[in-house]
C-alpha cells in the first residue's frame, strides 16, 4: 500500500510518500516560520491562508521526490487534529476531496499519534511496549504506548508545554521568534553555576509537568542581572538545564514505574541536542534504550501522517464521506490496531 | 458541457451539476456543517444523475468573498477534485452568485450584491444581467462600511444578500427611491453560480487545480506588534 499523507494543523504544511514495502520514498516540506516571525507567533488566519497556496505545489513536489504519480497512491492520510482549525480544515478538504475524486480510502490521522510513531520510519525503530516523551511548542505529555492505538497518558504539563516555555523565555530575553532554538543555541556559551532554577513538580510523586514557573524564574533572574550578553546566556543555560533535568527525573520515574526499558522522544524540542545528550548519558546507566526520531522529524512533517495513516488504513480504517477536522482531540480515544 | 459547482462560503451549502444545459442540485442552510455536507452532496448528486466525474469538462467554486473558514472549504475541495481528476477550474465570485441568483428568483436585472462581513462592514459589488442572461461585475469588488459606499447614480437597483438584512437603511437612502426591491436574506446558490461558470468555462477561462484560489477581499487580518519604544 502506497500512502499520501499531509500536514497542516499549524504552520507547517508537509506532504509526504509512504509505502508500505519501500518505505518513505518522497516528501515536501514547507515551513511558514518566516511569515509569523514579525507577528511574534502563529497568527491562525495567516496561517490558513498559506496552506490554501502552498500545498497543492508541494503535492507536485513530493510525487517528484518519489518519482510517482498520482496513479500509483492507493490511500491518503491527512492530519485531522489536533491543531488549528483553520488549518486543518485546509488539509483535510483538500485530502478527503482527492480521494473521493479518485475512489481511494482516506484517514484523518492524530497528530500526537504522528509525532509518537515517527521513531518508527528510522532504521532502527523501538519495539513496543515504550514510554514515550511528546514534548513541543504545544505539548509536553508522557505517554505508556503498549501498542499502536494503546495509549495510556500517565502525565502531562499543567501550564505551559515545555517548548512554550522556551519560546516565551526567549522573548523575554530578545531572541527573535522562534526563539526556543535561538535560546538553546545562546545557553551553549552561559556559565553553568551562574544560576540555578527549580525543578518543578520533582519534589512530589507523579509525572505531571509545570514550566509557567521556570519562565517566571528566569524573567525575575534577567530583571535583576546586569542584562548583559554573558548574562543572557546564563540565564538561558540555568533554565535549558532546569528543564531537561524536570523532563529526565520525569522520564526516569515513568520509566519505573511502568518497567518499561525503552523510552523515545517525539516533538520539536526532541530536537535539543542538550536534552539527547542527557537522556542517552544517564538513562544508558538504567540500562534503558532511547530513540529520537531523526532531527527533520521532531518538527512537523508529512512522513509521519503518511506512516501512521499507512498502518491504519492497512488494517481497514478508513474516513466516512465528510472532512474530518478536530482541533481538540484525545488521543487516548483512538482505536487499538488489531 | 458538463460542469460541478459548489459554494460553501455564506451559512448556505450547496452543490450543482450542470449537464448539457440541465442542472440538478443540493442546497441547505446550515452554519457550520459545510465540511460535513459538500462532498455527500456531490456523491449523491453523481449517483442520481449517472455520471462519473470523468465525463466532466470543469469544475466550478465559489471563491469569495465570504466566510474565511467557507471561502478555504470551497477552494480546498475543489482543489483537491481538480488535482485529482485534471480538471481545469473556474472561480465565481459569492456576490456576482447572489446577483445570478436575484435574477432567477425576481427577474432583477441590475444589482447591488452586499454579503454582511462583519466589523461593521459588508462584502459589495454591482452587477448587470448581459444579453446571455449572465450577471456581469460593473464595480470593483471592495469590502468597506456601509456608509462610506459609492453607489450608482442611475438606473434601478435590487439590493440583494445579508448586508441589505442588516443595513438596509443605510445602503438604500443614497439610491434616493431608485430600489425597486431588496431581497435581505438571500444567501448564494450553486446553481446561479453554475450559470456564470458555465461562460466562463466556454471561453476558457478555468485555470489549473493550484490557480483556484481564493479572494478573501478583508486582507489585512493581523496587526503586527508595535515596535518597542
Amino acid at each position: 500500500m502506497r500512502v499520501l499523507g499531509i500536514e497542516s494543523s499549524c504552520d507547517e504544511t508537509g506532504v509526504a510518500i509512504y509505502d508500505a514495502e519501500q518505505g518513505l520514498i518522497g516528501e515536501a516540506l514547507y515551513s511558514q516560520v518566516a511569515l509569523h516571525a514579525e507577528y511574534g507567533g502563529v497568527v491562525p488566519e495567516l496561517a490558513s491562508r498559506d496552506h490554501v497556496r502552498k500545498l497543492l505545489p508541494l503535492l507536485d513536489e513530493a510525487l517528484a521526490d518519489a518519482d510517482c504519480d498520482l496513479a500509483s497512491i492507493d490511500a491518503i492520510a491527512y492530519t485531522a487534529g489536533p491543531g488549528l482549525m483553520g488549518a486543518l480544515l485546509v488539509g483535510a478538504s483538500v485530502a478527503r476531496s482527492l480521494a473521493w475524486s479518485r475512489g481511494l480510502p482516506s484517514l484523518g490521522v492524530h497528530h500526537l499519534e504522528g509525532h509518537l510513531l515517527a521513531s518508527m520510519l528510522d532504521d532502527n525503530p523501538p519495539e513496543f511496549p515504550f514510554v514515550c516523551l511528546l514534548v513541543s511548542g504545544g505539548h509536553t505529555q508522557l505517554f505508556e504506548v503498549l501498542a499502536v492505538g494503546q495509549y495510556q497518558l500517565l502525565g502531562q504539563s499543567l501550564d505551559d508545554a515545555a517548548g512554550e516555555a522556551f519560546d516565551k523565555t526567549a522573548k523575554m530575553l530578545g531572541l527573535a521568534y522562534p526563539g526556543g532554538p535561538l535560546l538553546a543555541k545562546l545557553a551553549e556559551s552561559g556559565e553553568v553555576d551562574a544560576y540555578r532554577f527549580s525543578r518543578p513538580m520533582t519534589n512530589r510523586p507523579g509525572l505531571d509537568f509545570s514550566f509557567s514557573g521556570l519562565k517566571t524564574q528566569a524573567i525575575t533572574t534577567w530583571k535583576k542581572s546586569s542584562q548583559s550578553a554573558q548574562c543572557a546566556a546564563n540565564v538561558a543555560c540555568a533554565f535549558e538545564e532546569a528543564v531537561v533535568d524536570t523532563l529526565l527525573i520525569k522520564c526516569r520515574r515513568a520509566l519505573q514505574q511502568t518497567g518499561s526499558q525503552r523510552l523515545v522522544i517525539a516533538g520539536g524540542v526532541g530536537a535539543n541536542r542538550n536534552l539527547r545528550q542527557r537522556l542517552r548519558a544517564v538513562l544508558g546507566k538504567d540500562q534503558v534504550e532511547v530513540f529520537y526520531p531523526r532531527i527533520e522529524f521532531c518538527t512537523d512533517n508529512g512522513a509521519m501522517i503518511a506512516y501512521a495513516g499507512c498502518l491504519r488504513l492497512q488494517a481497514g480504517q478508513c474516513d466516512e464521506l465528510k472532512i474530518n477536522a478536530q482541533p481538540r482531540w484525545d488521543m487516548q480515544s483512538l482505536p487499538a490496531l488489531i | 458541457m458538463k460542469l460541478l459547482a459548489i459554494d460553501t462560503t455564506t451559512e448556505a451549502c450547496s452543490a450543482a451539476l450542470w449537464l448539457d444545459g440541465e442542472v440538478i442540485f443540493r442546497y441547505q442552510v446550515a452554519p457550520r456543517e459545510h465540511g460535513n455536507l459538500i462532498l455527500a452532496m456531490l456523491d449523491q448528486l453523481l449517483a442520481e444523475a449517472g455520471v462519473t466525474l470523468k465525463q466532466f469538462d470543469g469544475l466550478a467554486f465559489a471563491r469569495g468573498p465570504g466566510a474565511f473558514t467557507g471561502v478555504r472549504i470551497a477552494t480546498s475541495v475543489v482543489q483537491g477534485i481538480a488535482y485529482g481528476v485534471d480538471l481545469p477550474v473556474v472561480a465565481v465570485s459569492t456576490l456576482a452568485t447572489l446577483a445570478q441568483r436575484a435574477y432567477r428568483e425576481s427577474g432583477a436585472k441590475q444589482v447591488l450584491s452586499a454579503i454582511d462581513a462583519r466589523m461593521q462592514e459588508v462584502y459589495w459589488g454591482a452587477y448587470v444581467l448581459d444579453e446571455s442572461a449572465v450577471m456581469r461585475s460593473v464595480a470593483t469588488e471592495v469590502v468597506m462600511k456601509p456608509e462610506a459606499l459609492q453607489m450608482p447614480k442611475e438606473g434601478r437597483w435590487c439590493g440583494a444578500g445579508t448586508g441589505w438584512g442588516t443595513y438596509e437603511a443605510v445602503l438604500s437612502a443614497p439610491l434616493e427611491g431608485r430600489l425597486d426591491r431588496v431581497l435581505g436574506a438571500l444567501l448564494p446558490h450553486a446553481q446561479d453560480l453554475a450559470a456564470l461558470a458555465v461562460v466562463d468555462l466556454r471561453a476558457g477561462k478555468g485555470v489549473s487545480a493550484e490557480n483556484a484560489l481564493p479572494v478573501y477581499l478583508r486582507d489585512n487580518v493581523a496587526q503586527k506588534p508595535k515596535p518597542k519604544t
